[in-house]
């Protein structure tokens, strides 16, 4: 039994169940049009999971073309500087296309391919995800259409341009509150439409089910080489594990496999924006609901008549408001922790990174390290944090720089 | 007796199908839903569908977001939407059903809305993305009121599917007529009426369509074997293009006349 295939649910989680729920969460709240659709996507995926020949050619891209696994890094010099416990770093950064998000499009691309579809499709926030589907349309010689909301687009330039270059058609997206949420809302008015030969590549673990369980498989990698790493270098399991959460894909992707070691603390960071208070955020737990969104129940900011609120973010990754169904479910259950960052910590958190340590993180990511810079001074010298570094920054200088200058021009 | 199925059974008895126009509540405002209700019953609407206005309506086309959006630019809610029909019951008897989005429905409470949806005369809601699947408390607590349920088949749905849908419907079944969302077309898919007919192998709830259907021509053609005809995008342009003019609500009233005439009587001797 190969690590992959091991367990789509552990015994001590058994998520989903065979209705796509985890606990109260999770669904299909969808219209008719895509119910069929979903059906074969989960047969497909079933078969694809007993199929030896699927896993040994996702292995080889996930080595040869991704270039898994990444380093788990030691951040010494940020472990100095903060005190405390040692501050390691899972490397998805250093992926192929430069974020976690290459994991989960190249798997969904694949088994795509096997259910005969010419074309995938992607909503995109940060454009990372529209990145890595368009890279993986372009390897394997698929049709590829990405929606973007038009202020990401703009905050996102580079990405934009990525994506072109990678032969993907990007749909700027100019209803709503032009950001992830009506990118998705987009690629799923898509699907409806050409659902007989479009495969709608979710990028996050969230939608309707089975995506939220493809997703987390696909990104389960993250957390698995991370066990084995820790173990070559330190001889043990870590005490704490963080990461940010948008959707939550990279985090589940870390802190799936520690699930049942309930000695480790795991830690989900949201965007805190500009602080609950003001509203301008997107931090689900700190003021979200029960609400259904884009095929999934989960939590949900939203306002009193059910409406969905818009949310704030420096992070277009992270600007959504609701979250995948396994995470309300572990939010529930208290297995996981789930605190915010600020825009400003996380922008302090980018610069602190880059100086000590040579690397630009994305600013999805550097949420996660924004709260390390709180929690890690705080624990013993021998304990061990595992950030996981979701992704890269270089798409994010042009944002940084607009509010890192603004706040230098200030007296 | 729900006033749907009162309704499909008078028509039965002359072999005519329903006409059922849908607008967006509170476009452009609701006191003008109010109206117009009035007038499309005086027109001929047999049901009238009202659309309730959400944020991210990830099933319709452009039309009817823009509708959406108009009325939730003056904050139009779900619960404004019941006591609009509250109001309006007084003055009418045609059977109203709401069309909209889940979360709206779980944000008010599914109890409290079953009791006042019931309590104001709704006679049926759809909600569009719940599927018969996900609907066990919804339909437990709309059937305990006499609300009917009314669930979509789409061009995609399986036999097992449309079985499984058809038991979960009263009122009517609405078939989708072509994958995708709300909005014109210049014609109605010839799987149409060979669907219609699967679905009625199924159940003898009667079988409405909609999606794609705009012009008097394509309700007549699908009059000819379906148990209702389904405009709604037409209609919203419509509103949306004169919605503020003077006078409009009989202009609208004229449209939706020439939709009724076309279903009632090419509808009628199609059939024959």
């Amino acid at each position: 039994m190969n690590e992959f295939e091991s367990l789509s649910a552990t015994q001590s989680h058994p998520y989903p169940d065979s209705r796509g729920r985890y606990g109260t969460y999770g669904g299909k709240y969808i219209p008719e049009t895509l119910m069929t659709a979903l059906d074969e996507l989960e047969a497909a995926y079933r078969a694809a999971q007993k199929d030896a020949a699927f896993h040994e050619t996702l292995a080889r891209y996930q080595a040869d073309y991704i270039g898994r696994p990444t380093p788990l890094y030691l951040a010494q010099r940020l472990t100095d500087h903060l005190g405390g416990a040692k501050v390691y770093f899972k490397r998805e950064d250093l992926a192929h296309t430069g974020a976690h998000k290459i994991n989960n499009a190249l798997g969904q691309a694949l088994l795509a391919q096997r259910m005969g579809k010419s074309r995938v499709i992607a909503e995109t926030g940060a454009g990372q995800h529209g990145v890595a589907t368009a890279t993986a349309a372009a390897l394997l010689g698929m049709d590829c259409d990405i929606y973007m909301g038009v202020e990401d687009m703009e905050r996102q330039k580079l990405n934009v341009f990525r994506m072109r270059l990678l032969g993907a058609r990007v749909i700027p997206v100019a209803s709503g509150t032009q950001t992830l949420k009506d990118a998705i809302n987009e690629g799923l008015r898509d699907w409806v439409t050409n659902v007989r030969h479009t495969h709608y590549l979710m990028g996050t673990v969230q939608g309707p089910h089975p995506f939220p369980l493809i997703c987390r498989d696909f990104q389960r990698i993250i957390g698995q080489e991370t066990r084995r790493q820790i173990l070559e270098k330190e001889g043990r399991l870590p005490d704490v594990l963080l990461a940010c959460v948008g959707g939550g894909s990279n985090s589940i992707g870390l802190f799936f496999d520690f699930l049942s070691e309930n000695r480790i603390r795991m830690i989900g960071v949201e965007a805190g924006g500009l602080g609950i208070d003001s509203g301008k955020h997107a931090a689900r737990f700190f003021g979200g609901k029960l609400g259904t969104l884009h095929g999934s129940m989960s939590y949900v900011l939203q306002d009193e008549n059910g409406q969905i609120r818009g949310t704030h973010s420096v992070s277009a990754g992270l600007d959504y408001p609701s979250v995948g169904p396994e995470h309300a479910y572990l939010h529930e259950t208290g297995r996981i922790e789930y605190t915010y960052a600020t825009d400003q910590q996380a922008l302090d958190a980018f610069q602190l990174t880059s100086k000590l340590e040579g690397i630009i993180p994305a600013l999805e990511s550097a949420h996660a390290v924004a709260h390390a810079c709180e929690l890690v001074p705080k624990l013993p010298k021998d304990n061990i944090v595992v950030i996981n570094m979701s992704g890269r920054g270089d798409k994010d200088v042009q944002q940084a720089a607009r509010f890192i200058l603004r706040e230098e021009e200030q007296p | 007796m729900n006033r749907i199925q009162e309704r499909f059974q008078r028509l039965a008895t002359s072999s005519t199908p329903a006409f059922i126009p849908y607008i967006t509540a509170g476009d452009p405002t609701l006191d003008a839903t109010a109206q117009l209700i009035l007038e499309l019953e005086r027109v001929g609407a047999d049901i009238i569908e009202l659309g309730v206005p959400f944020s991210d309506p990830v099933a319709d086309g452009v039309v009817n977001q823009e509708a959406a959006q108009r009325a939730l630019q003056h904050n139009v809610s779900l619960h404004d939407v019941v006591a609009m029909v509250k109001n309006v019951r007084r003055r009418c008897q045609v059977p109203l059903v709401l069309f909209t989005y889940f979360n709206p429905v779980l944000a008010y409470g599914l109890e409290q809305f079953a009791e006042e949806a019931a309590a104001a005369g709704v006679d049926g809601v759809l909600c569009v993305d719940l599927p018969p699947e996900e609907s066990q408390e919804y339909k437990r607590l709309l059937d305990a009121r006499g609300i009917a349920t009314i669930f979509l088949i789409s061009p995609t749905s399986t036999n097992a599917r449309i079985e499984l849908i058809a038991r979960h419907c009263s009122g009517f079944v609405y078939y989708v007529s072509r994958t995708g969302v709300t909005g014109e077309r210049r014609e109605v898919e010839q799987t149409v009426r060979a669907m219609v007919q699967r679905i009625k192998q199924h159940t003898d709830t009667p079988v409405a369509v909609g999606f794609g259907i705009s012009t008097p021509d394509q309700a007549a053609e699908v009059a000819g074997y379906a148990d209702g005809v389904i405009v709604g995008s037409a209609i919203v342009r419509l509103i949306g293009e004169i919605g503020n003019n003077p006078g409009w609500v009989p202009k609208v009233g004229k449209f939706v006349q020439s939709l009724v005439d076309a279903t009632k009587t090419k509808g009628a001797s199609c059939r024959t």
